[in-house]
């Protein structure tokens, strides 16, 4: 019997497949407009790389804010939860969570036994999120995955004065016109965003060791950025953006043991 | 005496030539990315308009963001004072302003004599300016202008917006949408949503009348009337909304000038 | 004056409130600030008085940690050494 987590977020829906305590698949798709269907296509999809079937699955968890959207019979978990099961299955050694997302940024401290001691979240500016990023890809015409190693390259130090999404959009296509050049405007940019989620980490406190998930976690830049600012190392696991639905399957297999 | 205002903003930059407590002439122009081409540019359509030279001014303040890059201004001052000074001259019953640009927002108290006595200002966040207005406009491909009317004139009903970051808020608003609704009822949502916070901000401050509306969104009629029905106030408006910034430091100009003269 | 410095954004209402006609610029809550966030500077009516650093302004909620949420907890604050209480926090 395997179980299920399900992390539908805003931009993406994560699925991750669980059996005794090992990830057997994960799937990533966009959520797009329908949560419901993204979450059936993720799940399907995951199913079909473990090689299970909808009969083996002993129980679904779901969390991200679209947890309510699932299409089959499970119960929910919080994000935060998810996020630090999920931090301390790569590393046992997780004190401290930082979960940046599309939509929104969490940083959670837990004891070693998984229990959560205190978050924070921000889920309201988009300043500090994966959607900052996102605009200033299209202002740049960059692709999004390209944004963290370009930004290492920056000439010069810029310093972004707009702590608002929308407009840094504007600052950044003012720099274009002023003859900037793209990586210093991204280091800039990178820098403003790390700023944002280490405030969020000064409120809630650190203890090492310290991880970082989410899509946010892949840049490079930005996980280069933060580390400096919280004069931490960050541990990020192999696959930042699924240990939330890892989390969730794992909390699924433990629901289900109890049971 | 003659004497100039110049308030940079973030989207217009304005000058204004004041003679003898009278306004003779002002401009209005979109900023450069250069401030100081705006600098120039807003000066010297203003000074031409007058048929004057910037040596024939006795004394120029200037305000606003750009503040600190007009090198012929004697003196700078905030544009929170600013707008408190010019909007008194127009309206010496004024007690409430409530100045909102491209970036920014402002709530100010003031007194009898257009000093200020309380204010609170939010340029952070696009929620609160005018910017929140373009961007829908933006994804609406609806004129600007068009914006205030078309939010009155409801459909259906007023599409609640639960979003208040712009970057959300234009999502939610492009699935209602896609979802069928009116573009006029989402602009009610829209425009209900910022006349909420704008309010808000007021309320900071404390409300007393007259209650003065500057800025851009002086010349947004859905903004104004939601602002009129939260307030039970009759805002007043001048005949030129945007120059309000540039009269008050034209006149704390005059009255710098004014202080020296007599000494 | 009742200055009010800082935002509202989509997260919160952040301000630092600064009663400038009863503030007498003695600068003690600039140096207790662990933040560095505070200076006595001019106003528009030449007054000496306390404010929120310009460069700050935009990134309260980040910078100031939050009188209530922190520094309420510490022995001396912005707000326990302003001799002429003028000094308030929204959060």
């Amino acid at each position: 019997m395997v179980a299920i987590g399900v992390d539908i977020g805003s931009l993406t829906t994560k699925v991750a497949i669980v059996r005794d305590s090992k990830v057997m698949a994960h799937e990533v798709v966009l959520t797009g407009e329908s949560s419901h269907e993204a979450a059936t296509r993720a799940v399907q999809g995951a199913m079909s790389l473990a090689g299970v079937d909808i009969k083996d699955v002993a129980k679904f968890v779901s969390t991200g804010v679209g947890k309510s959207e699932l299409p089959y019979d499970g119960e929910q978990a919080t994000e935060v939860l998810c996020a630090v099961k999920g931090a301390l299955f790569y590393y046992p050694s997780a004190r401290t969570v930082i979960d940046m997302g599309a939509e929104s940024v969490r940083v959670s401290r837990c004891g070693a036994n998984g229990r959560v001691l205190n978050f924070g979240t921000n889920d309201k500016c988009a300043s500090g999120t994966g959607t900052f990023l996102d605009t200033i890809s299209k202002a740049l015409e960059i692709k999004v995955e390209d944004l963290g190693p370009l930004s290492l390259q920056a000439k010069e130090e810029i310093i972004i004065t707009a702590t608002c999404a929308v407009f840094a959009e504007s600052e950044v296509v003012g720099l274009i016109a002023r003859g900037k050049d793209k990586a210093s405007i991204l280091g800039g940019i990178i820098k403003s965003i790390a700023s944002r989620v280490y405030g969020l980490t000064n409120r809630v406190g650190i203890n090492k060791d310290v991880i970082f998930i989410g899509g946010g976690a892949k840049n490079i830049g930005i996980s280069k950025s933060l580390g400096d600012l919280i004069k931490q190392e960050l541990l990020i696991p192999p696959d930042p953006q699924i240990v939330g639905a890892v989390g969730a399957a794992l909390i699924a297999q433990e629901r289900s043991q109890a049971s | 005496m003659k004497t100039a205002g110049i308030d940079i903003g973030s989207l217009t930059g304005k000058a204004l030539i004041l003679e003898d407590n009278n306004i003779i002439s002002w401009s209005l122009i979109p900023t450069n990315p250069d401030s100081n081409v705006t600098v120039k540019k807003a000066i010297d359509i203003a000074l031409e308009k007058a048929n004057l030279s910037l040596d024939d001014m006795d004394y120029v303040v200037s305000t606003g963001y750009g503040r600190l890059v007009v090198p012929f201004a004697q003196r700078n001052i905030t544009e929170i004072s600013c707008h408190a000074k010019g909007a008194h001259w127009f309206f010496p019953e004024v007690r409430t302003i409530l100045d909102m640009g491209g970036q920014d927002c402002k709530a100010i108290r003031c007194d009898d004599t257009g000093k200020v006595a309380n204010f609170a200002m939010n340029d952070k966040c696009a929620a609160g300016a005018g910017r929140s207005m373009e961007v829908m406009a933006d994804i609406l491909q609806l004129p600007l202008d068009d914006l205030g009317k078309l939010s009155l004139e409801i459909v259906e009903a007023e599409v609640s917006i639960s979003n208040t970051c712009v970057v959300f808020a234009k999502s939610e608003a492009l699935s209602f949408l896609r979802r069928g609704k009116h573009r006029s009822d989402i602009l009610a949502g829209v425009c209900e949503a910022l006349a909420t916070r704008v309010y808000s901000l007021m309320q900071r401050v404390g409300i007393e009348q007259e209650f003065v509306i500057s800025g851009g969104i002086a010349k947004n009629i859905g903004i104004v009337k939601r602002l009129a029905d939260k307030t039970g106030l009759n805002p007043r408006i001048a005949f030129e909304p945007q120059i309000v910034g540039a009269l008050g430091a034209a006149l704390f100009a005059q009255e710098i000038m004014q202080r020296e003269q007599q000494t | 004056m009742i200055a009010h410095y800082g935002y509202a954004d989509g997260s919160g209402e952040y301000y630092i409130i600064i009663d400038t006609d009863r503030c007498d610029g003695c600068g003690e809550c600039v140096k207790v600030c662990p933040q560095g966030v505070l200076e006595v500077a001019l106003d528009d009516y030449d007054k000496a008085v306390a404010r929120v650093k310009e460069d700050v302004l935009k990134s309260i909620h980040y910078i100031c940690l939050g009188y209530h949420l922190r520094c309420a907890n510490e022995e001396s604050n912005c707000h326990t050494v302003c001799p002429q209480d003028a000094i308030s926090h929204t959060w």
